[in-house]
């Protein structure tokens, strides 16, 4: 074996951890889209922000799928216990983005009153999808009750306000990212309004990360001791400063590219802080990565696989990405 | 038989139901990316417009195939935490990565070169585009590839160890991912695709040469597809026999429920091919039966009087289902032959002439544009309702897989699930059918 045994779960935890983030920063920006279509009316206007987006949601969605297959191979009963936990947010997730991929791929040929139903399908699983991955997320740093490998809660554990809160700030999060890849992707009216979105949606999400942040830290003293304890939570916190910096002075450039950009810092700034919190816990309140792990064998066979196969998926999806460069226009 | 709980029975009801949807696209989605291949380069070598113009129709409905494929895909993924939280606890560490194998070489193949496909044609050349086509083919059978072979591992485990607490312990990838019957399945169900593919587009060209014959693009699609079935479609057969001689080994109790053979025959007298009956599930046997002596011997075990094993052979709690087994088995064998029986026909017309005016061939075959996805699905219901009352066959009961979920729960999202998938394929359908009418007729063809 080319690599210590001891060394693979949490390498395992990282591959997962990996494959979350990017879904999130992926699909988050083309579900932001997806939901900030509500706030156009113009039809012209609308097929660009679609159009925008139609080559790559398909790509993006992708790392849900692999997160899914990931957690099940390495994390068998975190992926048991979870998704029995959050039974009724994961199924109605799904269902909203199977609505919102028909939208998306009928829009294109659909009659004018098809396409009005089209657009409140995908604005609405958008939404819903974007709510649900926020009451998954809240329902899980809040704490899964589970005994000897079984979810043994009552199933409505996300109904809770920490989950809901959760929720919104993810919407407004995900509506930031979309705003910001219009100001990147677009121009003209359209992109001066996704510019004021987004200075408003900014202020907005950061106003949401830090009530999350407080929120979890003055309720769960485990949380806030890894916090605190940590070296990394100061150039973190410092990190974040300059890019909201970077965010706001953006605007002021002519550099398009740069909001998103920056946000996409954010979220991975939000991100690595929750690890932090969370590390060595893989389930709260109590399993472990180490006690979650699949066996050595299928941890390294995956591993092996993931280490070869990210990086090449990578260069061609960003290949993928490269060949529709450039400000949208209304010709495709 | 176990006694009946509503919840997991529901469960496996939407089980059903979602990969019964899904399966279907995803075998649209492996025919057609390969059929889009075909189509490329014959473009790229014959430079005729036509082939151009069939890829751009075929395109945008593997499009949608693809993207609502993906998306049921996504259902079922989850359903394994969140109804059969107890499978994916015990074989997870087996299934998931095979399932972890099947997104990475081939979801982000297909998903990644899609986009060029559909909207770069402009942007990379022609060249780089077919490159992008045949990435998105392959991966199309990768991903069958890593699927099938989670699936048939469940059906013949190997390679493994059994932990202490019950769970399923790799030991050798290779043995479980070559597992004995995944050679088999995987040709059956990809030479399936191919077909249900075939049969689809060819119904589609024949409703457009009943009208016209001279359509010169339903020409190329009905002859391409009659190809496919004249040489296709024995080879199944033949790849369904040798399915069934790996089944007789692995998994005896499913070969005697798709023969309906709940006795052995007395010593001499061979095994019969059933025709029809009724088989009956409490009293053990057959009402009925309608059979031709010796003839099951003849395919079974390639002599005149050789048996299987009988299904009063096992207890009563290990055998699956009969009837369903033995009916779907039925449709499936009996829709195979008549797809062979029209590649025949269509070979004799096309010695004689007259191939795309041959009106009786031309409305058999738009009856039959989705026999071949039945057929499928057929085939699909023999192999897993004949491996109950299994999930991972002889070591992991049915019972024993499913979440402890709360019957409102599995109810609601069953309904949810159904309602959705109810709409979607029905969207779907009017969307093809309306698209296959607007087949482009004449072609700006410069070379005919």
């Amino acid at each position: 074996m080319f690599m210590s045994e001891a060394l693979l779960p949490d390498l395992a935890a990282a591959a997962i951890a990996f494959t979350i983030i990017l879904y999130v920063i992926l699909d988050g920006t083309d579900l932001g889209v997806g939901i900030l279509l509500a706030t156009r009316d113009d039809p012209d206007e609308k097929k660009l922000m679609v159009n925008s987006i139609l080559p790559i949601w398909d790509g993006n969605e992708t790392w849900l799928v692999l997160g899914g297959g990931g957690l099940l191979a390495l994390f068998p009963v975190v992926y048991s216990v979870l998704f029995s936990a959050l039974y009724i947010p994961v199924i109605t997730m799904l269902l909203a983005l199977i609505a919102r991929a028909v939208a998306l791929e009928f829009r294109a040929d659909a009659s004018a009153q098809m396409k009005r139903w089209l657009d409140i399908s995908l604005v609405a699983g958008s939404l819903i999808a974007t709510l649900c991955q926020g009451l998954i997320m809240g329902c899980f740093v809040q704490r899964v009750e589970h005994e000897e490998g079984r979810f043994s809660g009552h199933g409505w554990e996300w109904l809770g306000a920490f989950p809901l809160t959760c929720g919104m700030v993810l919407i407004i999060g995900y509506a930031l990212l979309g705003s910001c890849w219009l100001v990147w992707r677009t121009e003209g009216r359209l992109q001066t309004a996704a510019k004021g979105q987004a200075r408003t949606l900014g202020w907005l999400t950061l106003l949401g990360m830090t009530a999350i942040l407080l929120w979890t830290s003055l309720s769960n003293p485990t949380y806030r001791d890894h916090l605190l304890g940590s070296s990394l939570s100061l150039p973190l916190l410092v990190l974040h400063g300059v890019l909201v910096a970077g965010f706001y002075w953006a605007f002021s450039s002519r550099l398009e590219f740069l909001p998103l950009f920056a946000v996409l810092g954010w979220f991975g700034v939000a991100f690595v802080a929750a690890i932090i919190a969370l590390y060595p816990l893989i389930l709260p309140p109590s399993l472990t990565i180490g006690q979650a792990s699949s066996p050595a064998s299928s941890q390294a066979f995956m591993l092996a696989g993931f280490a070869v196969l990210v990086p090449v998926t990578l260069v061609y999806n960003t290949w993928g990405f490269w060949v529709f460069r450039g400000k949208v226009t209304a010709g495709k | 038989m176990e006694p009946l709980d509503p919840a997991l029975m529901l469960a496996r009801y939407q089980f059903a139901f979602t990969i019964s949807f899904h399966i279907v696209l995803a075998a649209f989605s492996i025919g057609l990316a390969n059929y889009l291949m075909v189509l490329e380069a014959l473009w790229l070598w014959r430079k005729r417009q036509v082939y151009r113009d069939l890829y751009t129709f075929w395109l945008k409905i593997f499009a949608w195939t693809v993207a609502v494929g993906t998306a049921s895909g996504l259902v079922m993924e989850f359903q394994f935490g969140t109804n059969w939280g107890a499978l994916a606890h015990r074989a997870g560490a087996i299934l998931g990565p095979l399932m972890f194998y099947e997104v990475m070489v081939a979801f982000f193949l297909e998903a990644g070169f899609i986009g060029v496909m559909l909207f770069g044609m402009n942007k990379v050349g022609p060249r780089l585009h077919f490159l992008s086509t045949c990435a998105v083919a392959v991966g199309s059978l990768f991903s069958a590839f890593w699927i099938l072979s989670a699936n048939s591992w469940m059906h013949t485990p190997a390679g493994f160890s059994m932990a202490e607490d019950g769970r399923f312990v790799a030991q050798d990838w290779l043995q479980i991912i070559f597992n004995p019957s995944f050679p088999y399945r995987m040709v059956h169900m990809s030479l399936a695709a191919f077909l249900g593919t075939a049969m689809l587009v060819g119904g589609a060209a024949a409703w457009h040469l009943v009208r016209n014959s001279r359509h010169a693009s339903a020409r190329v699609m009905f002859s391409m597809a009659l190809w496919m079935a004249a040489l296709v479609g024995p080879l199944q057969i033949v790849a369904g026999d040798l399915h069934g001689e790996n089944t007789r080994d692995y998994q005896p109790q499913k070969l005697a429920a798709i023969e309906g053979s709940w006795q052995r025959p007395e010593a001499g007298k061979g095994e019969p091919l059933r025709l029809f009956a009724i088989p009956d599930q409490t009293l053990r046997r057959n009402d009925f039966e309608l059979a031709i002596p010796h003839l099951g011997s003849l395919y079974l075990r390639h002599d005149w009087t050789g048996t299987i094993q009988s299904l009063d052979e096992f207890a009563a709690q290990d055998i699956p289902p009969v009837a369903v087994v033995f009916y779907a088995f039925r449709i499936m064998v009996g829709i195979g032959l008549l797809i062979v029986a029209l590649g025949i026909a269509s070979l004799l017309l096309r010695w004689r002439g007259g191939l795309f005016e041959c009106r009786w061939l031309l409305r058999c075959s738009v009856l039959m544009a989705p026999a071949g996805f039945v057929a499928m699905l057929c085939g699909w219901i023999v192999t897993e309702v004949g491996r109950q009352p299994f999930t991972v066959y002889g070591l992991m009961r049915t019972v024993h897989s499913h979440s402890q979920q709360p019957l409102s729960f599995v109810a609601g999202s069953t309904l949810a699930i159904m309602v959705m998938y109810g709409l979607v394929f029905g969207l779907g359908l009017l969307y093809l059918v309306r698209a296959v009418r607007q087949l482009p007729a004449e072609t700006t063809d410069a070379n005919q």
